[in-house]
């Protein structure tokens, strides 16, 4: 059979994609290794390696065939490493790379069949089975650069204060790329910032008693594991919706449900959470429009 | 001259490369010294074959008679001797009947200058018999006699002058150096159909073909009760859909591939050849047809004898290595071939070789959903949503989602980042639904 019409094409291939996704992420992971020291390195380097890992195993095992190319299983393992606290142990980063390749994404058929994003399913499985492994615990960063930077979620791009507004730069001009290339949809990370901007500022204060419209956004917006999660997990694309009014529902909804988990629920790893939530409704909001069969 | 929107939803902006084919004057290829004469070269069943091997030929003789609807008459395009008639794969891969006739003998029509005979005098039945005579096709196989006699009583003719698919610029061409004639072929077309108005669509990106047809349209207008309008249209591909177009030019959401909505929508090329067939009496027996691609030394326009084999064409213009790919047809719509003895046909607009970089294969890879195909697409349809369904034997569920409006355009597969076949995923569950 030969080749079939267009003979011609436009834009990035999946690979491209995800190498660009990976690429994107690089400058603020090698900051957070910079700002958090060798313990941070051994953590991506375990969660990307167990990642690779289990890609190959089970992909040769259930299919014959290597899907490593794709560089689907890359991206998912240096997400892992990204969101997790440098102070975890190494096996709860590979267990948590493991879980994301094996169970959340190959166990639905490999990649663009899972319905949860891979990294984020890795991210909740390590939080609920070693919740006090994971806790918040102080600690001064003990990187290269000598500087002892408070921990805003112990991750790897969890630095407060300046160094932390580096890390979310960082992912903000990446991001920023990921948006102009239309790699990720603008409407998710926008409406998700949207949301959770809007509801911090005006209920933020609530909880502490300081009435509405105190909320301490700077603080809340700053982090790097709400940027990781808005700019570079809600918008995977194989579990956002597709079409403008589903995903502004989708990435409001992650926004909000963020807003709920921090303020009320006080989790650190709010957005790690509140992704997966909306990743379930997915299916629904992709019913959204109106016309049938059409945007 | 005037400018008009373009359609509003989906579509693509594939790069261009259209030069410098499309600057340089059309160049006359070779006469071969074979020609394999397909009998189907119309939507229709085959001609029937008036020729037998061994038999001799005049330059434009009748060797093959539509019998069928939608079905034109096949003519020798040199004088020779038919040597074989046999089944060919044609580029879309359906078989046909072919002659192959060697050159021998005198030319009887080339050279012998003609004089135009004055088609006003002619009654509307003449003008359809000498279209059908020429056995004058539309690119996309309907011939012309039967899309004009088709819309009696419409209203309105639209020349499309677009072509935005990338590498092709035959039309573009034929509208600089032969823009009267054309013009004349749309009066002629316009006059079958008791149409007062001739809209004609060029792209804004062409400002040659442009002005040309518009002082063809000043001086038809003179000689002609017609209104003509020519409108630069804001291209982007597939504009050369006929309901796009249509609804580009005319402002109606006229969603009709068929032409009942009181319109005909002919090609340039059909248009020349129109002309040609009425006031010289010429079959349709050459064409003009792009040659192009980064494997190719000298790109350019050439008007070929149809049956013309492509390695003929491609040899004229030097091919400079190995093709990665050879595509009859455009880019976007064009089949790959596989034999370089494919021959020239009505509806080939273009010969490309193309080299890897060109085509940058990647590899298949599983659906991502990153919908860029819905939004490619100018139908408004979801075309991962519809592969799914047909992959999975639910074609009535993917005709309900509205299967029927593809256009086989390829925006959807030309974005795709997984490399996913999604026209003929989609054209296939078309025919299934159709059975």
């Amino acid at each position: 059979v030969s080749q079939p019409a267009p003979h011609l094409h436009q834009g990035p291939t999946t690979r491209g994609t995800m190498l660009a996704v990976a690429a994107c992420l690089a400058p603020a992971a090698a900051w957070g290794v910079l700002v958090q020291g060798p313990g941070a390195l051994a953590m991506l380097a375990t969660a990307v390696g167990a990642s690779l890992a289990s890609e190959l195993a089970i992909g040769l095992a259930a299919w014959r065939r290597c899907t490593l190319a794709d560089g689907s299983a890359l991206l998912t393992g240096l997400l892992v490493g990204l969101s997790l606290p440098v102070y975890a142990p190494l096996f709860v980063a590979a267990a948590a790379a493991v879980f994301a390749v094996a169970v959340v994404k190959l166990s639905f058929g490999g990649l663009g069949r899972n319905w949860m994003n891979p990294a984020l399913g890795g991210r909740l499985f390590v939080t609920f089975s070693w919740p006090a492994l994971l806790a918040a615990r102080p600690r001064p960063a003990g990187g290269w650069l000598q500087a002892s930077a408070g921990m805003a979620d112990g991750s790897l791009l969890g630095a407060s204060g300046q160094l932390g507004l580096v890390t979310t730069l960082l992912l903000a001009l990446g991001g920023a790329y990921l948006l102009a290339r239309r790699i990720a949809a603008w409407e998710v990370p926008a409406a998700f910032v949207a949301a959770f901007a809007l509801t911090v500022w005006v209920l933020g204060g609530l909880p502490a008693g300081d009435g509405p419209f105190r909320g301490d956004l700077p603080a809340a917006l700053a982090t790097g594991g709400f940027a990781l999660a808005a700019l570079f997990m809600a918008t995977d694309p194989v579990t956002s919706p597709k079409g403008r009014a589903a995903r502004l529902v989708f990435g409001a909804g992650c926004g909000l449900l963020c807003f709920l988990l921090r303020v009320y629920g006080r989790r650190a790893e709010a957005p790690f959470l509140a992704v997966p939530l909306m990743n379930m409704l997915v299916p629904l909001l992709e019913r959204l429009p109106a016309r049938r069969g059409r945007w | 001259m005037r400018a008009a929107p373009t359609f509003s939803r989906g579509g693509v902006r594939p790069p261009e490369r259209k030069l410098p084919a499309a600057s340089l004057p059309i160049r006359k290829a070779c006469v071969p010294a074979e020609v394999l004469l397909p009998l189907r070269q119309h939507a229709g069943a085959p001609a029937a074959c008036l020729v037998s091997a061994g038999q001799s030929v005049a330059e434009g003789q009748p060797i093959g008679r539509a019998r069928a609807p939608l079905a034109a008459d096949v003519h020798a395009s040199i004088p020779g001797v038919v040597r074989q008639v046999r089944e060919i794969r044609l580029p879309d891969g359906t078989a046909s009947p072919a002659v192959l006739i060697a050159l021998e003998g005198e030319f009887s029509r080339t050279g012998r200058g003609r004089r135009p005979q004055d088609w006003r005098q002619l009654s509307r039945d003449q003008l359809l018999q000498r279209l059908e005579a020429a056995g004058v096709v539309d690119p996309d196989g309907v011939p012309a006699a039967a899309r004009l006699r088709k819309t009696r009583r419409a209203g309105l003719l639209v020349v499309n002058g677009v072509e935005s698919e990338p590498y092709l610029s035959c039309g573009e061409r034929v509208l600089v150096e032969k823009a009267a004639q054309v013009l004349a072929g749309a009066a002629i077309a316009a006059s079958i159909l008791g149409a007062g108005r001739v809209l004609v669509g060029i792209e804004a990106s062409k400002p040659d073909a442009l002005r040309a047809a518009a002082e063809a349209a000043e001086a038809a207008k003179a000689a002609c009760a017609f209104d003509f309008e020519v409108s630069a249209l804001q291209g982007r591909y597939p504009l050369e859909e006929e309901a796009l177009l249509v609804r580009s030019l005319a402002g109606r959401r006229s969603g009709s591939r068929t032409g009942e909505r009181g319109l005909a929508v002919l090609e340039v090329g059909t248009l020349l050849a129109v002309c040609e067939a009425v006031t010289l009496e010429q079959p349709q027996i050459e064409r003009v047809v792009t040659v192009a691609g980064e494997a190719v030394r000298h790109p350019g326009n050439l008007k070929a004898r149809l049956g013309t084999p492509v390695s003929a064409l491609l040899e004229e213009c030097g091919l400079l290595r190995a093709p990665a790919r050879v595509i009859a047809g455009g880019p976007m719509r064009g089949f790959a071939l596989e034999g370089m003895d494919t021959p020239l046909t009505k509806g080939m607009k273009g010969i490309l070789a193309l080299s890897r970089r060109e085509i940058l294969p990647a590899a298949r890879t599983a659906c991502i959903g990153c919908g860029r195909c819905g939004e490619a697409c100018p139908w408004g349809l979801r075309p991962d949503e519809l592969y799914k369904w047909l992959e999975h034997g639910e074609t009535a569920e993917a005709l309900q989602r509205g299967l029927e409006a593809c256009s086989e355009c390829g925006c959807c597969a030309f974005v795709c980042p997984a490399r996913i076949p999604l026209v003929q995923g989609l054209a296939a569950g078309k025919k299934r639904g159709a059975a």
